[in-house]
């Protein structure tokens, strides 16, 4: 061919800082979220919740609340009788209350009607008798050996006991030459992401069908649910996300209101839109659990690490959901960071009359982080060793397998490392900083993607599929929910990396149960690590199509044709087509061309054999290492963070714009629980669910948060990618806590660093002085 | 209950709506009016998602009457893109990655419309000022001053796109 052909140049995409796939739609304000969709039919629908955290349910009359005009549907307990979870092995909740009641705000029965003001007022006729049992809301009462079962089957109220030793803990504190133990506790946080909890579901009573759309991270774990508890066969069920505004964990488990929005519209034969307040969107929570760590380790006086023994009690909430993945983690990920040579781990999860906790950003790992980063800090300073050189003392040398089974192929903590402490300038002015500033550091890491998936079915890990028609448009069909982070546009990246394309010949279809791949959904950080891959994989095999068709034409040795995106070339000849000639010879077999790629993690990051061993398993890790300086008031206890210098090894930077953001972020969100966030319950009852009460960090507060990208590629990853929306989160509170070390010489256990906090622990110190003081002047006056 | 006779103008079109005296709105934008860009993110008055601008001030949606905007101009996220092309400060939200999962982008915007309209050369500071009833969750909004600064970096331009 003779033609002139378009840019011969491969078009790259990886690497690209590449704003969203679906940005304008967001700027514009076009992007529908769930409660936009429009749905002029719709009925309303409405909870009604227990007032009570534990209670028998005596009776519950709804003929007053039925018989009101205009309502379609009053449904209780009685309408579903099969409970759901998260985890296969630990389902215990139902999507309303059967018998019992056990945390406040609990859903107990729900109702659909014309309008909101007649769904309120349906609500108010529906007769409930509770009596009341006794009720705990802290761990330690509900382990209490009195105490009345949560859940009949589950003794002590423990939904899960952890105890894994790994290596030689006894020899190796013996070893040690600095041992400390120290407890801290940590405050319950949750997600807060600004979009408030909706469902849309319509029952098509004439086919048995269901749709609904909702406001998921995992829709597939949605469409399971709704099958178990309808008892539908999950062909008969359509799910769909729309635009979701955010997550952060609280939408990775089947929510209560999604299972009830549709039992609403199959009883009222009808569509139901179901909105849930801020405060109810709170209290649905699954939140991270108040944590108390009790915490040893034993070094040398060099700094490297001879054992570790940690003790975890988490404040698991009512029910089962995510708990035992988040004890596990807990421990799990004590490991992977640093070389642990030895490291007992003991966690409970205990049920407890709170809403129920679940995964939070960071899942499992963040808590245990502050209390593990802080200990080394505080460590370093006994034995006279910079903060820096502790951590540099103890790095992994990939490949290697830690004690617990975990594969680490990749490893950029020392590069991150070195990146903050220049950035920050620590070397010049951890020394030299005005009064009450302080400059703390602290590493963290996560994993991309759980190895091993909740459902295990045996299919590939994660599959995407491409269809590529006449228009030589390609369709990106995915299941991976995009609540934000910007998983549409980096599959969209990878798939025109190895086309070679620009991304404008390229559409993301995501999330329609009926037309996209099942996909493990977005938790774990798993997305960009195994949904890359599989797109990596779909893409190779179109491509590999439009070679084998240009091959064709040319009757040349595939490996003769050479892609270069716009156009195709026989190698050492002046033949080549464009793109779109390829797709029109491609197309002429069999027409539009539908390929699938997939990926499963593989076997030896699917971590070891004993009980648990699955969870902390990954196919690759991040890195990350951050500088936090502050500035603390002593008069007012008030701590402002001045900067924050973060460096975050992701692997391939995909798309490093996102990369920034995700980091950025996380790092804040961080700040929110280390600083100022934390549920607060009266009785069970939940005292802050609004944005006034349970306040999170505004614009004004928060600093520059400056994002190093560090690339220790991981052979696994897509194009050497991990991880980078959870990983950052973690290091912030001890580098706070640390930097707050520096700047007032306290250290804190507990966190948020609330100014009332710090002003209580300043009150506590200065008391200490000054018994101190006069003991020691009485001492010198006996002398005399 | 009565409904009355509101008569306001909602990006730049003249109406004349019957309304409840307790409608809000952010529910007659949303609701009777179909423009969903405005966003209910908390139970009032607390997040900022609803920000819009009537008579160009920022105003929370979810804290006005509908009937109290009668005579007003009300401006909605939707109004921003002029020729479906999208203005200054969208441009700047989406090319410097001020929006994530986007909930609280329209309120975010217009809130920052708002300033940008009365001083076009902001200082940090006042950027901060001016965006401190809005809240994000995803950003840490770092790349949201960052935005903004691009936004009016690019209306300073001698042939910069109008506000």
């Amino acid at each position: 061919m003779s033609a002139p052909l378009p840019d011969t140049a491969r078009q790259a995409s990886v690497g690209v800082r590449q704003p969203l796939i679906d940005g304008v739609e967001k700027v514009t304000g076009r992007a529908l979220y769930t409660a936009d969709l429009p749905a002029r039919d719709a009925l309303v629908g409405a909870i009604l919740r227990s007032p009570l955290a534990h209670a028998r349910i005596a009776r519950i009359d709804v003929s007053r609340a039925r018989a009101l005009p205009g309502v379609r549907a009053v449904i209780t307990g009685d309408d579903c009788d099969v409970p759901y979870g998260v985890i296969p092995i630990a389902q215990n909740e139902y999507p309303l209350a059967r018998e019992r009641v056990r945390y406040c705000g609990e859903p107990v029965a729900a109702v659909a009607a014309v309008d909101r003001a007649t769904a309120r007022a349906a609500l108010a006729l529906i007769e409930l008798d509770l009596q009341p049992l006794p009720a705990y809301f802290n761990a330690a009462s509900a382990r209490a050996a009195d105490a009345t079962l949560l859940h009949d089957d589950q003794s002590g109220n423990i939904a899960r006991d952890v105890d894994h030793s790994f290596g030689d803990v006894v020899g190796g504190f013996a070893a040690a030459d600095l041992v400390l133990e120290e407890n801290f506790h940590y405050a319950e946080v949750t997600h807060a992401m600004m979009e408030p909890d909706a469902s849309l579901a319509s029952w098509d009573a004439e086919r048995g069908r269901l749709t609904l759309h909702t406001v998921s991270q995992v829709p597939y774990y949605v469409h399971l649910m709704l099958a178990q508890c309808l008892r539908l066969d999950a062909a008969q069920i359509r799910v769909i996300k729309p635009f979701v505004g955010g997550g952060f964990g609280h939408r990775t488990e089947t929510l209560n209101f999604e299972i009830i929005a549709a039992l609403l519209a199959r009883a009222a034969s009808a569509s139901v839109k179901l909105e849930l307040s801020r405060a109810d969107t709170f209290i649905t929570h699954r939140g991270r659990p108040e944590t108390d760590v009790r915490l040893r380790i034993g070094l040398s006086k060099t700094g490297v690490i001879k054992a570790v023994d940690c003790e975890v009690v988490q404040r698991g909430g009512a029910y089962a959901g995510y708990g035992l993945v988040t004890i596990l983690y807990a421990g799990a990920m004590l490991h992977a960071l640093y070389q642990v040579p030895a490291c007992r781990y003991f966690g409970l999860r205990v049920y407890t009359n709170t809403p129920p906790n679940g995964a939070m950003r960071g899942h499992g790992s963040v808590d245990v982080r502050h209390a593990f980063e802080s200990m080394l800090d505080s460590m370093a300073q006994t034995l006279g060793l910079d903060p820096f050189q502790v951590r540099r003392a103890n790095l992994l040398h990939p490949p290697m397998r830690t004690i617990n089974d975990l594969q680490v192929n990749s490893y950029g903590l020392g590069e991150c490392l070195e990146r903050v402490q220049e950035a920050s300038g620590w070397n010049q002015r951890h020394a030299h900083l005005p009064k009450g500033h302080g400059l703390g550091l602290a590493c963290s890491h996560y994993a991309s993607g759980s190895a091993k998936p909740v459902h295990w079915s045996g299919e590939p890990h994660a599959v995407v599929s491409l269809k590529l028609d006449f228009d030589g448009g390609i369709t990106v069909l995915t299941g991976a929910a995009d609540i934000g982070q910007g998983s549409s546009t980096l599959i969209a990246q990878t798939v025109a990396e190895v086309m070679g394309l620009s991304m404008e010949r390229l559409r993301v279809l995501a999330n329609d149960s009926a037309l996209t791949p099942k996909d493990n959904g977005s938790y774990s950080s798993r997305v960009s690590f195994m949904v890359g891959n599989a797109a990596i994989n779909a893409a190779t095999a179109l491509r590999q199509v439009l070679l084998e068709a240009v091959a064709r034409k040319f009757a040349v040795p595939l490996e003769r044709v050479e892609c270069l995106g716009e156009s195709y070339r026989i190698r050492d000849t002046d033949h080549a087509l464009g793109y779109k000639e390829a797709v029109t010879l491609a197309l002429q077999p069999s027409g539009t061309i539908m390929v699938s790629g997939n990926w499963s993690t593989p076997r030896d990051t699917q971590g070891g054999k004993f009980r648990g061993a699955a969870v902390g398993s990954s196919a690759g890790y991040s890195y990350s290492a951050q500088v936090v300086e502050v500035a603390v008031d002593e008069d007012t206890g008030l701590v402002r963070v001045v900067k924050v210098w973060v460096a975050h090894d992701c692997g391939r930077a995909i798309n490093p714009l996102a990369v920034e953001g995700q980091v950025q972020g996380s790092v804040w969100m961080g700040m929110g629980q280390a600083l100022c966030e934390q549920t607060q319950y009266h009785e069970g009852f939940h005292q802050n669910a609004n944005f006034l009460g349970y306040q999170i960090p505004t614009i004004v507060e928060s600093p520059p948060i400056e994002v190093f990208i560090v690339e220790a590629l991981d052979p696994n990853g897509p194009f050497g990618a991990k991880e980078a929306g959870e990983g950052s989160l973690a290091g912030f509170l001890p580098a706070l806590t640390n930097a707050i070390a520096q700047a007032t010489g306290l250290r804190l256990h507990a966190l948020p660093a609330s100014p009332e906090h710090l002003l209580d622990a300043l009150q506590v110190r200065r008391r200490q002085q000054k018994l101190a003081a006069s003991k020691s002047a009485a001492l010198q006056k006996a002398q005399v | 209950m009565a409904k009355r006779l509101v008569k306001l103008n909602v990006n730049g079109r003249a109406r004349e709506d019957a309304v409840f005296d307790h409608t809000l709105l952010l529910e007659y934008l949303r609701e009777q009016l179909g423009l969903t860009g405005t966003k209910r993110g908390c139970d009032g008055g607390e997040c900022g998602a609803c920000t819009v601008l009537v008579d160009g001030e920022p105003q929370l949606a979810c804290l006005t009457l509908a009937c109290r905007c009668e005579g007003k101009q009300v401006q909605t996220i939707e109004a921003l893109a002029q020729d479906g092309r999208l203005s200054a400060l969208q441009t700047a939200f989406n090319e410097k990655l001020g929006t994530q999962c986007g909930f609280c982008t329209p309120g975010m915007v217009m809130a920052a419309q708002a300033l940008l309209l009365r001083q076009p050369e902001p200082s940090e500071a006042e950027i901060r000022e001016a965006l401190s009833g809005n809240l994000c969750r995803c950003t840490g909004y770092v790349k949201i001053i960052e935005s903004v600064q691009a936004a009016a970096a690019s209306l300073a331009q001698p042939n910069g796109v109008s506000a």
